[in-house]
């Protein structure tokens, strides 16, 4: 099934973010932040509380301003045009005050995109027999889900996922990840950030670690499961207390 | 001076028996206020939202402004609006003066900073929610201030309830712009005070129990709409 067509131009990979540094209220949150992704898959973002996973996302996506550093998607500034061409799902689903379709209608009118592919969209995330419910009024994981269709309705090029199942049931969490995986194998990049250390081994093509705003390692899957770095990586994979 | 037994008797009866005087008052009562409230929804709905989701140099000002012109008082209003439309004053070649169009402009004046404040507080919470979502959408404000207003639509419902409240209960403005003239500008509040001074209870107090029947119908209705709407999460 295809999304509606993103905004045309050439690939939004390779990410490269060169000393990007983020100071809110006084506080260095990220600084000398310097990470490079490229090709297809899933990226998996780990780190402890507080490592600067989300405001990452954020800064990637063009909902906050760096003080400092750059970010280049594909060559490209980051942009409102760039924006337009990746999606976020957040970790607490924002669910428009309206039925199921309705929530999906309105990113498919207010990006212009074909109003007939909600069904599809619907079908895809499992929901087709929910589309005249109210959205606010469905279980977590399945407003999960239609903040996931909404997205895919804007027909991303990346998808970015903020702990979109930090507190999902083990049955939603599988047939989100299941959706992921079917999206990342149609061509769209992903980069998921997740405190769950099962989760990452399921998805990750690669791993990004973070500790208080810097990239400690990125690595492939396999690697970085398997022989971490450093031991701030090793400490977290063993579930000890990183801080 | 009829006592007040008599009084709510003769009351009662002249609703029942349909008078045709109560009817037309409370007819010309309505056309007013719910005009009024219309365009003061249309107006300050608009402005409520565009508050909501602008920033500006002189916003907060704007904002404190708009909100103490909701205690502005009807006879000021009256008085503007007198002087605006009697024949000497600027709009005087309209004819308006005494006129129900003239209650209406006054109701209207008089409500919409009303709509306009209590829209903007609804829209601006409902936009802190949206705010980081919409942006992610790359939205125009166009498309915001659309969305705000409809997924609002029924505290919204609250807040029109509010204007509508304040038209139709108001008597200073509209008997200086109206002029409480039998039969064309005569409505439910400035009846209510003729009759009071003339003594005449019974029908002062069938006006003020009509009018209390329609404000108390008016509320059950829209309290209904927003419970349902609660129950189906859509408020």
């Amino acid at each position: 099934m295809a999304a509606p067509a993103a905004a045309s131009g050439p690939s939004l990979v390779p990410l490269k973010v060169r000393g990007l540094g983020l100071a809110l209220g006084g506080k260095q949150l990220i600084s000398g932040l310097d990470l490079t992704i490229g090709g297809q898959g899933i990226t998996m973002v780990m780190g402890p509380n507080g490592a600067g996973k989300s405001l990452l996302l954020r800064l990637l996506h063009g909902l906050i301003a760096p003080s400092a550093g750059r970010i280049c998607w594909g060559g490209h500034p980051m942009s409102a045009s760039v924006t337009r061409r990746q999606a976020l799902v957040f970790q607490k689903p924002v669910l428009l005050r309206r039925s199921v379709a309705a929530n999906v209608d309105f990113v498919l009118r207010a990006r212009k995109g074909d109003a007939r592919q909600r069904d599809a969209l619907l079908d895809r995330v499992g929901l087709s027999d929910k589309a005249g419910q109210a959205a606010r009024l469905l279980s977590g994981g399945e407003q999960q889900r239609v903040a996931l269709a909404r997205a895919l309705a804007t027909g991303p090029e990346v998808l970015l996922l903020d702990e979109p199942t930090a507190s999902l049931d083990p049955t939603s969490v599988h047939l989100f990840e299941s959706i992921i995986r079917d999206t990342a194998r149609q061509g769209v990049r992903v980069i998921f950030v997740s405190h769950d250390v099962g989760q990452a081994r399921r998805m990750a093509d690669d791993v990004v670690f973070l500790h208080r705003g810097r990239v400690v390692e990125h690595k492939p899957a396999k690697g970085f499961f398997d022989q971490p770095d450093t031991e701030l990586a090793r400490a977290h994979l063993a579930g000890r207390l990183v801080m | 001076m009829q006592d007040f037994g008599e009084a709510v008797g003769m009351a009662v009866s002249l609703v029942a028996s349909g008078d045709g005087d109560l009817i037309e008052i409370v007819l010309l009562s309505l056309r007013v206020s719910l005009t009024a409230t219309a365009l003061s929804c249309v107006v300050g709905l608009l402005l409520g939202a565009v508050l909501a989701v602008t920033r500006f140099r002189g916003r907060q000002a704007v904002i404190v402004a708009v909100n103490a012109l909701m205690g502005l008082p009807p006879v000021v209003v009256g008085l503007l609006v007198y002087l605006h439309l009697s024949r000497a004053g600027p709009l005087g070649f309209l004819g308006l003066l005494y006129t129900p169009t003239a209650m209406i402009i006054a109701q209207t004046l008089l409500i919409t900073p009303i709509v306009t404040a209590l829209s903007r507080q609804v829209l601006e919470d409902l936009h802190s929610e949206y705010a980081e979502q919409f942006r992610s959408f790359c939205l125009s404000r166009g498309q915001i201030v659309r969305a705000l207003l409809w997924d609002a639509r029924y505290s919204l419902l609250t807040v029109a309830l509010a204007g509508f409240g304040r038209a139709i209960a108001e008597v200073g403005a509209v008997i200086i712009v109206g002029g409480n003239i039998d039969h064309l500008t005569r409505v439910m509040t400035t009846a209510i005070a003729l009759e009071t001074s003339k003594g005449d209870l019974a029908l002062a107090l069938a006006l003020g129990l009509v009018l209390m029947a329609i404000a108390l119908a008016v509320n059950v209705v829209v309290q209904g709409v927003r419970l349902t709407a609660v129950r189906h999460a859509y408020a």
